[in-house]
């Protein structure tokens, strides 16, 4: 569709995604790459026209957690700012939505997560039907598996293609300074049948940060700035006795709205936290061997949880900042095996 | 205000839905009870689930229930599959931030109509052990929202040198309200002023009759473009100005009494609607005011009265509903308080107002009507200025 104004991302930045961070807050973890996407633009807080943030309270184990985030963002004078308890990819979409009715012409958008004080596992299955699925506590691991065997049974894929698509992903690591996990790691031994140690992603804390800028602005800040021609998410049913496990309509119906169909691009990240999300996700999102998946080594190398999909965001937009992609789509998940996706089409000034 | 602005999509309130609000609805689920709220949201616009093009949600913590980011499992519920679906928590402004966040999906054309939906279920777990968990970095907010705010409110009364008598006024007018709202939780039919001041203290100035309950309930409303509004079988109410605005929790130079992000945000809600003099062009008010004093407070944050002075217009009757400003003629967050959901009720019973169709407490000729949210440590702000006509610029 046609928007109203063009808006970009402008600025990145992440911490490094690491096991423990005990001696952090989260305040702590986010002040620097708020300074960091500052001092790339020039921007002051006092600059921004609207601030928004990404974190969920069960990681930080306490109600209201993102009060204190923003005292570290240093809103005096009073800043607009919102929060969604979702990733932070949903608050980027809030944000450009904000710049899209000239209400702003700039926005900061950050996200954290810390999983290492609870066992993320656990704190998962709290996003469970409450009733009748939640009290048996099956955990984010034992559904994805389900998934990665409905896609084997579909003859969509086997152990050894789920094991490639790891290996690649921790490959491409290698140049990622931020990533936890990088390089050669073993297949492991199951964690849940199908899925092995190697086809989940590593349990970590992290923080990311984007600025937004629109139409010249934007151009003033970043010498390459990575337009947003589209962005869409859409949610599918929460159980998963409704749902195609081996697809994602959800993803298909974000990307048909984004745009992503109507040119091919050269990059994508897709937050993908397992192997065989990765195969649902091409499919859905007909993505030949041409197009670069996960250079950064995606969600199996480093998944922070509530700041991945962000950074997902981050990452294709820093590839046009570099002018390493002129057109590049990004993706971002939330809930059981994909239950809601979140698709940007992001492009370089040609 | 850049260029663009002025090309903003109108937005309006076609349809409200509530529940009624109740300590305990062990007769539904989560799921049950937010979609009672949309039903009559989508019956009041006449519209049906396919009408909606994306819905936006908000509640308080995850933890007044239990559950974490509930939209995933509320999708269905909401007639969301498919659709867009987003989650908005900004502490106990949310339900007015929520129907912001979804008024800028009109407002920017990215969708023509969108459902809009506030809850909490207290019922299902207990808020003041979601908001006292013992955690590593900061100290719990002991003994709940009261034992917060409570020094605030002391100090309002010692820097405007009120009488001690004026909270329990507006208890007294705010439970008399409620009798008047079908969907209030607290109907006190036998309430007294007497009664008001003879109940417990519990944080000192704040007594239990001065204090919001614990309820049950949902608010959702439908908002629309110029095209689904011309299309609404019954009047819409209009956006005029919308705003948000926070600021630190904890700073040396914050003042509790009067948050300079409150009256921000006022003065931008104001700046966009065309309002110079709030006192004079708003005729009815729906504040979030979950302990008595914070109505004369909320006065002087909004504009509606100078520095020390809001307490005088609510001793002499302004804000009482046959008044010349009413003040929650619903009955407030006073007489009903499903916490996520109270903003949104705030916003929704303004629109109400405009539209003339809040029934028994509807105040008289209603034009221009503002609703009201706040929540953290009075530190997130959210609010919106409706009218019966559409706006002229």
């Amino acid at each position: 569709m046609r928007y109203a104004r063009d808006v970009a991302i402008v600025a990145f930045a992440q911490t490094d995604t690491l096991r423990r961070t005990d001696e952090l807050s989260e305040v702590e973890m986010v002040m620097p790459v708020l300074h960091d996407v500052l001092r790339q633009t020039g921007l002051r807080t006092s600059d921004i026209g609207f601030t928004c943030s990404g974190s969920s309270d069960y990681l930080a184990g306490r109600a209201f957690s993102f009060t204190m985030a923003l005292d570290g963002v240093g809103a005096w004078p009073p800043i607009p700012e919102s929060h969604v308890e979702m990733d932070g990819a949903w608050a980027l979409y809030e944000a450009w939505v904000k710049i899209l009715t000239g209400e702003a012409d700039t926005a900061l958008v950050y996200a954290y997560g810390k999983s290492s004080p609870g066992e993320v596992r656990d704190v998962l299955t709290r996003q469970l039907d409450p009733y009748y699925v939640a009290p048996l506590w099956p955990d984010s691991v034992a559904l994805a598996a389900l998934q990665a065997q409905a896609l084997i049974d579909a003859g969509a894929a086997d152990e050894p293609a789920l094991a490639a698509v790891a290996d690649r992903s921790r490959t491409d690591a290698s140049d990622n300074p931020h990533a936890q996990l990088k390089g050669s790691v073993p297949s492991g031994d199951y964690i849940v049948r199908p899925l092995r140690t190697g086809d989940c992603p590593p349990i970590g804390d992290g923080a990311a940060a984007v600025i937004l800028a629109s139409g010249d602005r934007a151009r003033e800040l970043c010498e390459r700035p990575a337009w947003i021609r589209g962005m869409d998410h859409r949610i599918e049913a929460h159980s998963l006795g409704v749902r195609d496990l081996t697809d994602s309509p959800s993803t298909r119906l974000a990307a048909e709205h984004a745009g992503a169909f109507e040119r091919p691009v050269d990059t994508a990240e897709l937050h993908a936290p397992f192997s065989s999300q990765e195969v649902v996700l091409r499919r859905t999102l007909k993505l030949n061997d041409s197009v670069r998946v996960n250079p950064s080594g995606g969600a199996l190398a480093a998944n922070p949880v509530m700041a991945a999909g962000l950074i997902r965001l981050g990452e294709a937009a820093a590839r046009i900042h570099r002018g390493e992609s002129d057109r590049a789509l990004a993706h971002a998940t939330s809930g059981p095996c994909l239950q809601q996706n979140l698709v940007a089409v992001l492009e370089g000034e040609s | 205000m850049s260029k663009a602005a002025t090309s903003k999509e109108c937005v309006a309130v076609v349809g409200i839905g509530q529940t009624k609000h109740v300590a305990a609805r062990r007769d539904v689920s989560i799921a049950g009870l937010v979609r009672e709220a949309a039903r009559r949201a989508l019956d009041d616009a006449h519209l049906t689930w396919a009408d909606i093009d994306a819905v936006v949600i908000g509640k308080a913590p995850d933890f007044f229930e239990g559950l974490m980011m509930p939209e995933l499992y509320l999708a269905d519920a909401l007639g969301a599959v498919g659709k867009p679906m987003l989650r908005v928590h900004t502490a106990g402004s949310v339900g007015g931030s929520t129907a912001l966040v979804a008024s800028n999906l009109v407002a920017s054309r990215v969708h023509g109509t969108v459902l809009t939906l506030a809850f909490e279920k207290q019922s299902e777990s207990n808020a003041m052990w979601g908001l006292s968990l013992p955690i590593p970095f900061q100290q719990p907010l002991l003994a709940g929202a009261g034992g917060f705010f409570a020094p605030h409110v002391r100090a309002y009364m010692r820097r405007t040198g009120a009488p001690d008598t004026v909270g329990s006024l507006v208890a007294y007018k705010d439970r008399r309200n409620a009798l008047k709202n079908p969907y209030a939780h607290l109907h006190e039919h036998d309430i007294t002023l007497e009664k008001v001041q003879a109940s417990p203290m519990l944080w000192d100035p704040i007594r239990y009759s001065e204090t919001c309950p614990s309820s049950d309930g949902a608010c959702a409303m439908i908002l629309t473009d110029r095209a689904g509004a011309a299309r609404s079988p019954r009047p819409p109410a209009w956006m005029h100005g919308g705003a948000m605005r926070s600021e630190p929790t904890m700073f040396a130079g914050k003042d509790f009494v009067s948050p300079q992000a409150g009256k921000d945000c006022a003065a931008d809600v104001y700046r966009q609607a065309g309002i110079a003099d709030p006192r004079r062009e708003i005729d009815a008010v729906e504040m979030y005011v979950p302990f008595s004093w914070y109505e004369p407070m909320w006065l002087e944050n909004l504009g509606f009265a100078a520095e020390g002075e809001g307490w005088k217009l609510t001793e002499s009757g302004v804000t009482e509903l046959d008044g010349d400003l009413p003040v929650n003629p619903s009955g407030g967050v006073l007489s009903t308080n499903p916490i996520g959901a109270s903003g949104m009720i705030r916003f929704a019973e303004a629109a109400l107002q405009v539209r003339g169709l809040a029934g028994e407490h509807q105040v008289e000729g209603a034009r221009k009507a503002l609703g009201h949210a706040y929540g953290g440590g009075a530190q997130f702000f959210s609010m919106w200025l409706v009218g019966a006509e559409p706006p002229t610029t």
